[in-house]
């Protein structure tokens, strides 16, 4: 897990012009700066917001991504329970649920 | 001059980028009160207006994070999110970097601080200015206390925090105005957003309003969490601001729960003696 690596790409993405003109211009090479396994990568692409959530991307940096992407307030708030209904609960992190543990 | 104004208000996004999907009567009286804090603010002529809010991975990552920072630029800007997205509009906000300066020069007697002289402001800054500051003209000196994860400050040393920024207002010629700003109990961001505990957040702010000091400074973090979500970690901006009015009481406003905008929506006034 590079869950660390994972949000900080996206922290990037999210407050720097440079970085979000790379995204739209080269994402692979953006991508493959960062340490990440083949499984953040994908969700990264796709993307795969329930997945990033269930991986324990902070919402505070996610839902930023999933505006870029595209998906309006309540498409984001399903899509992170789809990927809990899909993957499983919150691995790790902040949101990993009291009765999950 | 000292401190001439202190209270305590929320800064969710969606007060201003999802504001049609409240209901109206709830949203237009914490827009009200809202309001009416601004005229207060206004009222006590302040020369500068410290915000200690709780940013959200805006200047400060996992790779450096200060526990407690506070602003020291010339100027300021915000939001940094998408226009849109916020309901606000770009803007520059004017700092005053003598006045930070000396501030955190004063403080730093008492707790380490970290400084910036750059600082994009995200909604945790920018709702409270859009309603109290509307023309951002007010000089602001903001302060971000990390409350986004752990390892978070104990409660006590937000306190504390609170306690000497009032000591170094009061040492001080420039009328200063402080606000605190973050939610009570929410779970923003997440599958839970819109949850609010109504019965925990009256209960703090009861403790906040009749300054007894030794509850609030009693809540453990895995409660919270539990009770309040992850958002509660943010009743630390509240209680620095129990410590800059210690011994004062304080006055509701306003405290609505608005499930759009994922927090019970509060404006709470301290009377400063």
């Amino acid at each position: 897990m590079s869950l660390y690596y994972t949000q900080k790409l996206l922290y990037q993405l999210n407050r720097d012009p440079a970085v979000r003109r790379r995204f739209d211009e080269d994402f692979e090479s953006l991508l493959a700066e960062h340490e990440l396994t083949d499984e953040e990568r994908d969700a990264l692409r796709k993307p795969d917001i329930g997945l990033l959530y269930v991986m324990g991307v902070n919402g505070q940096i996610l839902m930023h991504y999933a505006a870029l992407r595209g998906y309006e307030w309540n498409a984001y708030l399903e899509a992170m329970r789809a990927g809990e209904r899909r993957y499983g609960p919150v691995r790790t992190g902040l949101y990993t649920r009291a009765d999950s543990r | 001059m000292a401190l001439v104004f202190a209270g305590v208000c929320s800064h969710a996004p969606g007060i201003t980028g999802r504001a049609e999907r409240a209901d109206p009567a709830a949203r237009d009286r914490f827009y009200a009160a809202m309001g009416r804090m601004r005229e207060a603010i206004e009222a006590s002529r302040p020369d500068a207006l410290v915000v200690i809010a709780a940013e959200h991975f805006a200047n400060f990552f996992m790779n450096n994070m200060p526990a407690i920072c506070v602003g020291m630029g010339e100027h300021y800007e915000g939001p940094i999110e998408d226009e849109k997205w916020l309901g606000i509009g770009h803007h520059r906000v004017p700092g005053n970097q003598p006045l930070s300066r000396e501030l955190i020069q004063e403080i730093m007697n008492d707790i380490d601080l970290a400084y910036a002289e750059e600082w994009k402001f995200d909604h945790g800054i920018m709702v409270p200015l859009h309603f109290l500051t509307p023309r951002y003209d007010l000089p602001v000196i903001p302060v971000n206390i990390n409350c986004q994860g752990p390892p978070l400050i104990p409660l006590k040393r937000a306190y504390e925090f609170g306690r000497s920024l009032r000591r170094a207002c009061d040492a001080r010629p420039e009328r200063i105005a402080v606000i605190g700003t973050g939610g009570i109990s929410h779970w923003p961001a997440t599958p839970d957003s819109g949850r609010i505990n109504e019965p925990w957040d009256r209960a703090f702010l009861e403790k906040l309003l009749h300054h007894r000091r030794d509850e609030l400074l009693a809540y453990r973090d895995q409660d919270v969490w539990r009770e309040g979500g992850q958002g509660g970690f943010e009743i630390r901006t509240f209680i620095a601001i129990a410590g800059a009015t210690e011994g004062c009481t304080g006055e509701l406003w306003c405290y609505v729960p608005i499930p759009a905008f994922a927090v019970g929506c509060t404006v709470a006034v301290m009377r400063l003696h």
